[in-house]
């Protein structure tokens, strides 16, 4: 069970170095509208930060969510709500949808870690769909119809965001401090910990620690941050709708880190630009891309469970064939 | 004559309508315990075959012209056989991971068969006619009974119970329930495990597409019928636990009368009372009803 980090060929410098190329082309992108559509490109941003959140419970705590739709749309809601309904700063509508997607995080993970493995799995998929339910039948949501148009607002009440790429700057700082925070969770003790009670849970509350609260908190701040991309989904499209919170979007968050790597931090990111791309420049195909995404998904399963990043990392670490560790036993690679 | 306010007569449809949706359940909770009893796998795609089964009425009735009865027969098969195939080239190879790579890949299978319906057929719901033997309605003295609805109520009763009788009472259920608590042993035993996998998976996807027959007259045949029913069916599971086929029915027909009774008293609910009364199960007793402890 005990393994060590898969170490990155890659040093720390060229990381860093990555990083800031890639801060700086984000930061040029909404300069040149003829290369990248800005609404795009924040799409892609949240789902990224959405599928990190969610993979903080799947890779490294080792929590099947089939519940995220719950948070990612429903702080949506909330956030519209608060935005349409009683004019709120935006940054105190997106507060509120992070607050409300947290504490109802905890809810689900106080019923959730009940039943484990498979079972949790189902649980949150049910709660989700009584969520999605409740949204379809409240007075303020729109029902089918969603909710639209809903207002940017003003952040702090001083600055008006329905200039695109103001909100841009806006979108870019939630989400890199988002990711920072995942990155930070995942990294830090407590991320230890989670990683302690994914591998060898009786052992671990051996050791004294209340894997029960661990995992509560593990669910709450996957869910306040997956709420946070839902969010900043909500202001950039001025819309909340029941697809945010149908189960097919609980589907395609597992499929994104499934896809872009659940041993990592940041290979989430990676799967959900490449769902999003697929999304946006095959729309056209109508119902043939559910089919697409569904082969994606039993290949992932079947052949590529290491993931985009997985498998890169996997390359750069290459040792002698005899050393390679079955991939179950790969530790998180701390990128 | 009023219960609670409620009209005698839309108290008793409603709970015939529950009793009707609770066959669903029970058939297909039937079906997803057998399965993760000696699979390990969490079928998602259990509400997919389903669906099939209902196309596969549709269709042969529409381009061959064969009947209802005959289709009932056959949807089961094609659906058995579709199920037999995925497990042979799909699902075996991924048994000694973590189970929950079994619910993503059936989940992958359900976007590929919903999505190609909804790409060759459409969105929209196909009208199944209930065969003429079916239709019309008895006077059971309390309350008018739809004739097909009684009939669904009734195949869900034989199914069931037929399933029990052959896990329990036969020498194939025998091996069943050895392959299932030591398979390692019951192969040293000179039991063919890997091929009691395959025909395991055939037969409880077959009891889906089986009940995708019995909905067909009564829901309109569409691509997504399925889903929505698997995650009420999930719920059950986790409510009855998935250890004993009686318990999988026995939930499944009590949860389709009290999602009945909510429509009579508190319509709104009628959604959700599923889920609430499996959150409410989990916090008193977190094994489910009928479970034991899983490992």
């Amino acid at each position: 069970m005990l393994s060590f980090p898969v170490s990155l060929r890659v040093s720390p410098a060229m990381k860093r170095g990555f990083f800031l190329v890639l801060l700086a082309l984000l930061l040029a992108a909404p300069f040149f509208p003829q290369i990248i559509y800005p609404i795009f490109l924040m799409k892609m941003m949240c789902f990224a930060l959405f599928a990190c959140a969610f993979n903080l419970l799947l890779g490294h705590a080792g929590i099947v969510s089939f519940g995220h739709a719950a948070f990612f749309g429903g702080s949506a809601y909330i956030t519209g709500y608060a935005l349409r309904d009683l004019g709120w700063s935006t940054e105190l509508a997106i507060l509120a949808g992070v607050l409300f997607t947290t504490i109802l995080g905890a809810a689900f993970g106080v019923l959730a870690i009940r039943r484990q493995g498979i079972y949790l799995a189902m649980i949150t998929l049910a709660l989700a769909q009584m969520v999605y339910f409740t949204f379809l039948q409240s007075s303020f949501t729109g029902a089918e119809d969603g909710m639209q148009p809903i207002p940017r607002g003003h952040l702090f009440g001083l600055v008006d965001l329905s200039d695109d790429s103001r909100l841009y700057f806006l979108v870019l700082a939630c989400v890199i401090g988002g990711l920072w925070l995942v990155n930070r969770i995942v990294n830090s003790p407590f991320g230890e910990v989670l990683r302690a009670i994914r591998e060898h849970e009786p052992r671990a509350r051996s050791m004294g620690y209340a894997v029960d609260r661990y995992k509560i908190i593990a669910f709450a701040l996957s869910a306040g941050l997956s709420g946070l991309a839902g969010s900043l989904k909500c202001v950039v499209f001025r819309l909340a709708a029941l697809t945010d919170v149908h189960w097919h979007m609980s589907g395609d968050v597992i499929l994104m880190t499934l896809l872009g790597g659940m041993n990592s931090v940041f290979g989430p990111a990676i799967g959900a630009v490449l769902i999003s791309l697929l999304r946006h420049y095959f729309d056209a195909l109508g119902a043939w891309v559910t089919v697409v995404i569904g082969i994606i998904f039993i290949l992932c399963v079947l052949v590529f469970r290491r993931g985009v990043l997985g498998e890169i990392n996997h390359l750069l670490s290459r040792r002698p064939a005899t050393a390679v560790r079955p991939s179950k036993e790969e530790q998180n690679a701390q990128i | 004559m009023d219960i609670f306010g409620i009209p005698h007569q839309a108290l008793m449809g409603q709970i015939m309508l529950g009793l009707v949706n609770g066959a669903f359940y029970a058939v297909l909770s039937l079906g997803l315990a057998i399965i993760f009893g000696l699979l390990r796998i969490v079928n998602f795609a259990h509400g997919a075959f389903f669906m099939l089964g209902a196309f596969v009425a549709f269709l042969v009735g529409r381009y061959f012209g064969i009947g209802y009865w005959p289709a009932m027969i056959i949807a089961p098969l094609v659906v058995g056989v579709a199920g037999i195939l995925f497990e042979r080239f799909a699902l075996r190879r991924i048994y000694k991971l973590d189970p929950l790579y079994g619910l993503f890949l059936t989940f992958g299978l359900v976007l590929v068969l919903e999505g190609g319906f909804r790409v060759f057929m459409g969105s929209s719901g196909n009208p199944f006619p209930t065969p003429a033997s079916m239709r019309g309605v008895v006077d059971l003295g309390f309350m008018m009974l739809p004739i097909y609805r009684g009939f669904v109520i009734l195949m869900a009763v034989i199914v069931c119970a037929g399933t029990w009788i052959v896990i329990e009472k036969t020498r194939m259920g025998a091996y069943l329930r050895a392959a299932t608590e030591r398979p390692e042993l019951t192969q040293a035993f000179g039991i063919n495990v890997p091929i009691l996998l395959t025909l395991t998976y055939g037969a409880g996807v077959a009891l889906a597409g089986f009940a995708g027959v019995l909905a067909a007259p009564i829901q309109h045949v569409n691509p997504s019928m399925g889903s929505d029913l698997v995650i009420i069916v999930f719920a059950i599971v986790v409510i009855g636990g998935l250890g004993s086929v009686l318990g999988s029915a026995v939930t499944g027909l009590g949860l389709g009368v009290i999602e009945g009774l909510a429509k009579v008293y508190y319509s709104e609910a009628s959604t959700t009372v599923v889920f609430l009364v499996m959150a409410l199960v989990l916090l008193l007793r977190p094994a489910g009803l009928f479970g034991r402890e899983e490992s």
